[in-house]
Order: C-alpha cells, then structure tokens, then sequence
C-alpha cells in the first residue's frame, strides 16, 4: 500500500513508519519562543544538559512579549538570551517578528521535521515539513538530542478544487474546515491537503491554512511541495533546498474531505471556540470596538494588502480602533515599499511593532469588558486577549478591513 | 512506581483550553510558579484552588487541554494538587505535556461522573472506580513509552536515567 506524506516524511529520517509506530526521528529545526521558553531552560538545566545537539538548528525567539511590558518578562528574556549565548544557539531580536513566520522565511523546507515549544508550529507544514508543536520539557530534550519521539499519525486528505471567489481567502477556508470537523475533529491526526486547487493557493495562504490545522486538533497540516513552493524557496534564497513530495496516489487516508474554493464565502468564528462558524452574512451588524489584522495567521503582505485595497480613500469608523501587527520585520518593510503602511495609517490605524501583539492578552491590545474585537489571529477562546469579558470573533482580513471601516461585522464582498 | 491514585472529582465542562487553565495574561508570572498556580483555572472555576485536595481528579468533557503547548497548564494544575486527569478526550499536545510532569491522563465516559465523587484510578488494569456510585469506567491504557516516561515521574527524570528514548522496534 502507498504512503501518506506524514508517513514518507517520518519514514525518510526514523526508518520504516507506519500510522501507530512510535519512531524516534532526527530534527531539522528546533526552536522556542519568549513564554514557553523560560521553562525550556530551566527543565533543559534540570536534566542535566549543558550543550545543544545543533546549535545552528537550534533557535530562539522573543516574539509574544515583544518588546516586554514588565519587568518579569524583561527577566525571562535575559534568562533565554543569555542560554543562547551559552549554547551558541541563533537568537533573533525583538521586533524581528513572530516565530512561525520567521521559520517560513528563513528554515523551514520540504522533507524537514520541525518541533517547536508552540501550537503554531504546525505552519511550517505550508512548506512540506512535518512541523508540530510541543511543550517545554519535549523541547528541552529534543534541543539537547537533536532529536524527538512521534507517534506516526493516521491523515486525513483534504482535497482542494477550483479557486477563491472575489472576496474570500485561505482563512474562510480553514474556517469552513474546522467548522465541518470540530475543534477536536482531527485530534491526534495530520491533514494533508492536495487537489487541483492547490495551484491557487498561494504560499502566504498555505501558511493561513497550515497554521490552523491544530485548531482542530490536528498534529500537522502538510501541504506537497510544487511550484509554488520552488518559487517560495527561490525567493527566499534557499532553491537548493526544494525536493518534489508527495504522497502515493494509492496512500490510505482514514477521511477525505472535498472542498470547491469556488463555492466557499466569508466565514466568521463567534466567541468562544474556533469552531463555531458562520457565514459573515450571519454575523453582519454585530458591533466591533477593536479589529485587530496580523499574527502568525494572517500578518503577511498578501494580507496587509488585502486590507490596505479595502481602506484606501475609506476611514476606520470612529469608536473602533484599527490594530495592524505585521508578522515579521521584513513583512514591514516591504509593506512601507507597496505604500500598504502609509494607507494603513491615513485610514486611522495603529501599526505594531512586529510580534504577536494582541493575540495572547500579554500586552498591546488588551479587551475592555463587554469589547468585541474581530481578529485574524486563530484563536477567540474566552479570556485569550487578556480579559474574560471581552469577545472575540476570528476573521479574513478582508473582512477585518471592511468590518473596521463599518465598526460592525461586515461582509467584504459589499465593499468594492 | 505503584501509588494508589484516589481522590474526589472536580467537574468541568467541554472545551477547556489552556488559556482557561492559565491565562496568558499571568504570562509574567511564568518564572514564579507559586504565583502563576494561585491563578489555575480562575476563568473556569473561580473557586478551584480553594477547594482542591491533594489527589483529586480533575473530571472534564470533551477536548480538555485544547490550545496552546504551554506545559505550564498541566504544571499549575500538578502543583495545586491534581492527581489524576479524566477526559473524553483529550488535545494532543496538552495529554503529552501532562505525562512529562508525570500526571495520569485517561479517557472514561465522564458523564458517569459527578462533581465529589470520590474515585480510584487503576492506571494499569484500565479501571476507574466510582466508590461513590458503585461503577466500574474502563479507561483508556497509556502507550508503552508514555507509561514509561509517567512511571519515572515525568520526562525529565526519564531522560536523567535512560539519557535517550528507548523504544522498542
């Protein structure tokens, strides 16, 4: 029987790897981010460790409290920084931009396994790389070892046709998918996708897509390697590193799930839980105090300019405040070269500084009791942006924009 | 390691994620963990570290865990006394991190469970005892590795004494 591609990727650097094996696997990247990794150090000194496997693999990134707000968190980046030093680790800079983002541009490529000590992991997965999220004591080990254990995981094939209607984007679709399987639908599962529509989907969306796969449950959301792809890889100076991979045409998926890009529409995710999905056409009026455009979900330029389309000429309504956060420092640059920034700020938003801004609660953004926000990012669980009171609905940046300029949920599709 | 697993049930509800075990605004307190665990799921159940005895089982519905990798929502729940997790189910990443701080997670049918029940796990034979209801719940066993790594009492100690991951072919 052929193999899925979890299976020829886990199989290519474990040996032999059948869904149930538990195989003990190589590791191409290893990294951490600013919350999760004060505890890395400390279990990784715990076990007795004192050196990493691969330190030019290993790396560190101060992202979620970027820059610090207090003085704690100031002192856990000392405490990372100066394990860096240490162990001769990469160490980026705050205000260099959110770690999956920065895994895309700068490590992550086909064929590669790659843990990191966040959920968020899995977007590497745009890319071909087995890339999946663990806890602090997983990565302390897999830092030192160069190395993890993984139990193989059944797929599930989500097959992709036709291309997106005017108005829609990779996030409706990843909506649509976690609202049809629930937000425990693919536990312990990969998603693998592939179908004629691949071809539309640009790598900025596979990064959407992949990026949520864990908010079903999955383990990792692994798109083949392809065109887009190569191109990705050469624009980003790594084209040695694209191989072809795929799986077998007669690979065993448990569920396969056919979806036409063409018959989708905007999707919204109500308060509290990523799968309680709509269509925005069910969620027009609801009233916004905050939209919030960026993340490791949507932060790119693709999106930036998606919204920077919508608001120019236009303003952000009056008692509703624009928060734009661009995924990365290179993301806003080449967002002040296109001119997206300048619109972005004309219209009356607040740009932040690269990072993950007002995703966690940490800072920058936080809800007032009873606030809505409307947010790109890919989480809207009660309490996540810093306040139990507030609400959080997940959306495209298309939507976002247009909702912004409204203060009240907005379909996209009625603004040009 | 055979240590009886016994204590009360303390109930929750579907759909607990880690930002409800401990919010990301105590991310501060990361470094403190003393402080960070007076914090445990206060948006869930305000009153849980007052009423939390050593040994009690946390008794939650579907996708308990969902969200964030932070080891420290099972680390919070260990060090306010959580002996034992009881699912449905469970995300994938918060059941790992849960054994790596040597903490049971098995799946029963928790809606045979009340809120007090006073319960006893046998992790190997597969059984939770319901000693107040005079039920049997079989449960899900932990994986050949995972037991391992929970028997050492989580996976630091593990690494410390195998110094690799022993898995058999």
């Amino acid at each position: 029987m052929g193999k899925t591609l979890t299976e020829k990727i886990l199989g290519a650097k474990a040996g032999a790897a059948a869904p149930g094996d538990v195989v003990v696997a190589d590791l191409d990247l290893v990294f951490l981010q600013d919350t999760t990794g004060p505890l890395v150090v400390r279990q990784f000194r715990e076990s007795g460790f004192t050196s990493v496997a691969k330190p030019d693999r290993a790396v560190l990134f101060f992202d979620h409290a970027a820059p610090s707000p207090n003085r704690q968190l100031s002192n856990d980046h000392v405490l990372l920084r100066q394990f860096a030093q240490e162990t001769g680790s990469v160490a980026y800079r705050v205000g260099d931009g959110v770690c999956h983002q920065l895994v895309a541009e700068n490590f992550a490529s086909p064929g590669d396994i790659i843990v990191g000590s966040d959920s968020h992991t899995v977007t590497a997965g745009a890319l071909g790389a087995f890339a999946t999220g663990m806890g602090s004591s997983d990565i302390a080990v897999a830092l030192a070892l160069g190395k993890t254990w993984f139990r193989v995981p059944e797929a599930f094939l989500v097959n992709l046709e036709g291309d997106f209607p005017r108005g829609v984007s990779a996030k409706d679709l990843v909506l649509y998918l976690i609202g049809k399987l629930g937000a425990d639908g693919a536990t312990y599962k990969a998603l693998e996708f592939t179908g004629s529509g691949l071809a539309n989907v640009t790598m900025s969306q596979r990064l959407t897509i992949a990026n949520m796969a864990v908010e079903a449950g999955a383990k990792v959301g692994l798109f083949p390697s392809d065109e887009v792809t190569r191109e990705f890889l050469v624009s980003r100076g790594r084209g040695e590193k694209y191989q072809q991979i795929s799986p077998d045409p007669d690979a065993h998926y448990e569920r396969v799930i056919s979806v036409n890009l063409g018959q989708l529409e905007p999707m919204v995710a109500f308060p509290h839980t990523v799968d309680n999905v709509y269509p925005v056409t069910a969620a027009r009026g609801i009233k916004v105090q905050q939209v919030f455009l960026g993340t490791c979900t949507n932060g790119r330029l693709e999106d930036l300019a998606v919204a920077s389309d919508i608001l120019k000429g236009r303003q952000v309504y009056a008692d509703t405040r624009l928060l734009v956060a661009p995924a990365s420092r290179e993301v806003l640059a080449q967002a002040m070269d296109m001119g997206y920034i300048q619109t972005l700020l004309g219209a009356g938003a607040l740009i932040l500084p690269p990072g993950c801004a007002a995703c966690l609660g940490l800072h920058q953004g936080v809800l007032g009791d009873g606030e809505a926000c409307l947010s790109t990012a890919n989480r809207n669980f009660k309490g996540r942006m810093g306040n139990p009171e507030g609400l959080i609905f997940l959306a495209s940046p298309a939507t976002a924009a247009s909702s912004a300029i409204t203060g009240e949920l907005t379909d996209p599709r009625e603004m040009t | 390691m055979s240590v009886e697993l016994k204590g009360k049930a303390i109930k929750l509800g579907d759909a607990i994620s880690t930002d409800l075990i401990i919010p990301g605004r105590f991310a501060h307190l990361r470094s403190n963990l003393p402080e960070l665990a007076k914090h445990a799921l206060e948006d869930a159940l305000p009153d849980f570290t007052a009423r939390v005895m050593p040994g009690d089982f946390l008794v939650a519905g579907k996708n308990f865990g969902l969200g964030s990798s932070r080891e420290h929502a099972p680390l919070v729940l260990k060090m306010s006394g959580i002996g034992v997790i009881l699912a449905q189910s469970v995300a994938r990443i918060f059941f790992r991190n849960a054994i790596n701080q040597g903490i049971p997670v098995v799946l029963c049918d928790t809606g045979k469970i009340e809120d007090g029940d006073a319960l006893n796990l046998d992790l190997a034979g597969g059984v939770v005892h319901n000693l107040t209801r005079g039920d049997d719940l079989p449960c899900s066993k932990l994986p050949p590795l995972m037991h391992a790594i929970f028997q050492e009492g989580g996976l630091i100690p593990y690494i410390q004494k195998y110094k690799e991951f022993v898995v058999e072919a």
